[in-house]
């Protein structure tokens, strides 16, 4: 069927209507952005509703007895299978570990469920899951359980590994965007979007040479020595998919506050800049898969950087922005020249350019 | 980072906006070609450093935008065919045709893929003989040499399985366009610095003989930007026409004579009807008759049907400067980078896609006042 014509004018000068995307899942609904958020608050939420669940957090915390403890899960689906400092299963190990973490919890186990492609070599999944032994060890945590599939050829790329972990939390931590306050500091662990470009620059087609090495690590040993600072820290986040910008809309939006960033504070390697530049991204959405957000009092923030800085996952750290007022839920950068944009979630996924 | 920085130097953006006030007497209305363009200037807020006097429109320079839909309905009727893989670039899978898009195409079962170069399309032609691999190719002069070079070597290594919808088109005749329209407002143009670093600026010296307007070849960062309206903004004051070169450090006179070889080679000029636009003469690139055999659209066998476009939607009157993307009733409600009803809301050089991401700030303050 036909759209119609606006009224007296040559048909030249619109363009079409598109059927609404919801039919069917596309790439853009697993990027993190939008198409994402849209998915859960349409199709899970409605189904799956509960005072946890709806809290949308990195991990949802549940009283057992006296303790309180973090659980969490997270699949991963990364293409390539190895890329420059890593690999699908110590990204599998790290993702789960800092989804505990920035919550306040120390893991005490993870599972992992694999689905395997026939014809997957084995060598290939020693050497993946050796990797999460390693990572694992680093983290100080072990998996504790484990399931297999197998599918047949072409009804999976390889391998895929889902990771579920649990965490207890201290006593005293008390973490959550509803704690954000005006005023407050904003601050990241280190440079951004280390992660996607040395996936990128692994993947087939796109092959570039680049120095950039994946950032993942296990962040725990970092958000301790946070903890243990004693500046008072509202709340944190790690920054994967959707990168930075996407975790402090987040932050703005489960807060109800304005976060104003500058732009020139933000650390970005020179390597990471110009992968950015040559493909039409902007690093600020750009995944990482080490680095945490996190919210602290203003008058802490230097306390907590100090800490930060002292471990060697945030040597790098930085204050990048203010929470600037309330009531308004929206992140803003202030650009190096003084302007100011509202730097907004992504929608769908970031698509290189063509010229 | 070097060739970078220097022209993102907020010192200098400063003093090129203080060369502009100091030089400024009355209103002018200048329009940036390109989408890379628009894209910087909303970024960085360019536009709201500037004097008041200095209205920048946004031009139809952005490839996905104007590419007709009937081009884009071709290309999901071949994804549809089983022997058929379609490549093209990312921006291009999310445009609407008449009534879907590529992506949604592949989320049908069609293969379609996403390739960052036509040589890619061309490797995995003769990695899969047994696929039919088309490759759709858009773009302005910038992007045409890349498929010139791919369709040279595909005749030259005789791969039988690799073909092309060439959806090339050139600026020079759109500008024309604006400037015979009797709406038009546009008095100086910033002309897309990386279509003349390939066909050099001698194609624009007529137009400003002809129409008597500024066209400064300006390249895609801060500094530049604001040196190509410093530079259009003094033309117009001291009533002068001429084509100048902000962009030296890359275009040259005469361009770069291999690519526009190739390209004449290739390519023949033929009239094509743009979105947003009616059919302007010459103003896109078909595979010359030599390439025939590499020609999707005849191989194929394709017929173009005129497509029906809605009332809704207002990019035509967005790609020739006559609206700003937020003056659209259609933009941010029932048009958003998620649910695109345009091409301009869904790349990233598009006008509307970027207001909405950055520019939506002035729209709101806008608002509450």
């Amino acid at each position: 069927m036909s759209a119609p014509h606006r009224n007296g004018a040559p048909a030249s000068l619109g363009c079409p209507l598109s059927a609404r995307k919801g039919e069917v899942i596309v790439l853009g609904h697993g990027s993190g952005g939008r198409l994402t958020a849209e998915l859960v608050s349409r199709v899970f939420l409605p189904a799956l509703s509960n005072p946890l669940l709806d809290r949308l957090n990195d991990s949802a915390a549940v009283k057992v007895g006296a303790s309180r403890v973090v659980f969490t899960t997270d699949s991963f689906v990364v293409n390539p299978l190895r890329f420059p400092g890593g690999d699908i299963g110590s990204l599998a190990v790290n993702g789960t570990v800092n989804d505990l973490a920035v919550t306040g919890g120390q893991p005490i186990g993870l599972s992992a469920a694999f689905i395997l492609e026939e014809g997957f070599p084995i060598v290939e999944l020693e050497a993946i899951v050796q990797s999460m032994r390693t990572a694992a060890d680093r983290a100080g945590v072990s998996v504790i359980a484990a399931d297999t599939k197998v599918v047949e050829r072409g009804k999976a790329d390889g391998l895929f590994i889902t990771t579920s972990g649990i965490g207890i939390v201290a006593g005293k931590i008390e973490l959550g965007a509803e704690r954000i306050q005006v005023g407050d500091a904003v601050l990241v662990s280190g440079p951004i979007g280390d992660h996607g470009i040395a996936v990128m620059s692994a993947r087939e087609g796109l092959e570039f040479q680049t120095t950039t090495i994946s950032d993942s690590a296990p962040l725990n040993g970092l958000v301790s020595e946070m903890l243990e600072s004693g500046g008072a820290i509202r709340c944190m986040r790690d920054a994967t998919r959707g990168g930075v910008a996407t975790v402090v809309n987040e932050l703005a939006k489960s807060s109800g506050v304005e976060i104003l960033i500058e732009e020139a504070a933000v650390p970005v390697r020179d390597g990471v800049r110009a992968a950015c530049e040559i493909l039409g991204l902007d690093p600020l959405y750009v995944a990482c898969e080490g680095r945490l957000v996190a919210i602290t009092h203003s008058g802490a923030s230097d306390q907590v950087l100090a800490a930060m800085r002292r471990h060697p996952l945030g040597s790098d750290s930085r204050r990048i922005g203010v929470v600037t007022r309330s009531a308004t839920s929206r992140v803003l950068l202030r650009t190096a020249f003084g302007t100011t944009r509202l730097l907004d979630v992504l929608d769908g996924a970031q698509l290189p350019r063509i010229c | 980072m070097k060739f970078l920085d220097e022209f993102r130097d907020a010192a200098v953006v400063h003093a090129l906006i203080g060369q502009i006030r100091a030089t400024i007497t009355r209103p002018w209305t200048i329009m940036e070609v390109c989408g890379g363009q628009t894209h910087t200037i909303v970024r960085y807020g360019l536009d709201e450093l500037l004097p008041r006097e200095v209205a920048l429109v946004h031009g139809p320079g952005c490839p996905v935008c104007v590419t007709p839909i009937e081009m884009i309905d071709l290309a999901i009727e071949l994804s549809n065919r089983p022997e058929i893989t379609l490549c093209s670039f990312g921006d291009m899978l999310r445009v609407p045709g008449s009534t879907r898009d590529l992506f949604d195409a592949r989320a049908a079962g069609g293969d379609v893929r996403v390739v960052y170069s036509p040589l890619d399309a061309l490797e995995l032609a003769r990695r899969e003989p047994i696929r039919e691999v088309v490759f759709f190719a858009v773009g302005f002069e910038t992007t045409a040499p890349t498929t010139a070079m791919v369709v040279h070597q595909a005749a030259r290594l005789k791969v039988p399985n690799f073909s092309v919808i060439a959806a090339h088109v050139r600026v020079p005749p759109a500008i024309e366009a604006i400037l015979c329209s009797d709406e038009n407002r546009v008095q100086g143009f910033l002309a897309a610095g990386h279509v003349c670093t390939v066909m050099g600026i001698d194609e624009y010296r007529p137009l400003v003989e002809k129409f008597k307007v500024p066209i400064i070849v300006t390249g895609f960062e801060p500094v530049d930007l604001l040196q190509g309206v410093a530079m259009c903004v003094a033309q117009l004051e001291e009533g002068r026409a001429e084509v100048e070169n902000q962009y030296a450090r890359s275009v040259k006179n005469e361009g770069n004579i291999a690519a526009r070889d190739l390209m004449a080679e290739v390519f023949t000029f033929v009239d094509r009807r743009w979105r947003g636009f009616a059919t302007l003469p010459k103003s896109a690139l078909a595979l010359s008759d030599r390439y025939a055999a590499y020609d999707a659209i005849r191989r194929f066998g394709l017929t173009q049907t005129r497509a029906n476009e809605p009332i809704e939607c207002r990019a035509g009157e967005v790609l020739r400067g006559l609206l700003k993307p937020p003056q659209c009733p259609a933009f941010g409600n029932s048009c958003t980078p998620d649910h695109p009803l345009g091409a301009p809301m869904v790349s990233t050089e598009g006008a509307c896609a970027a207001y909405f991401r950055a520019g939506r700030l002035a729209a709101a303050a806008t608002e509450a006042k």
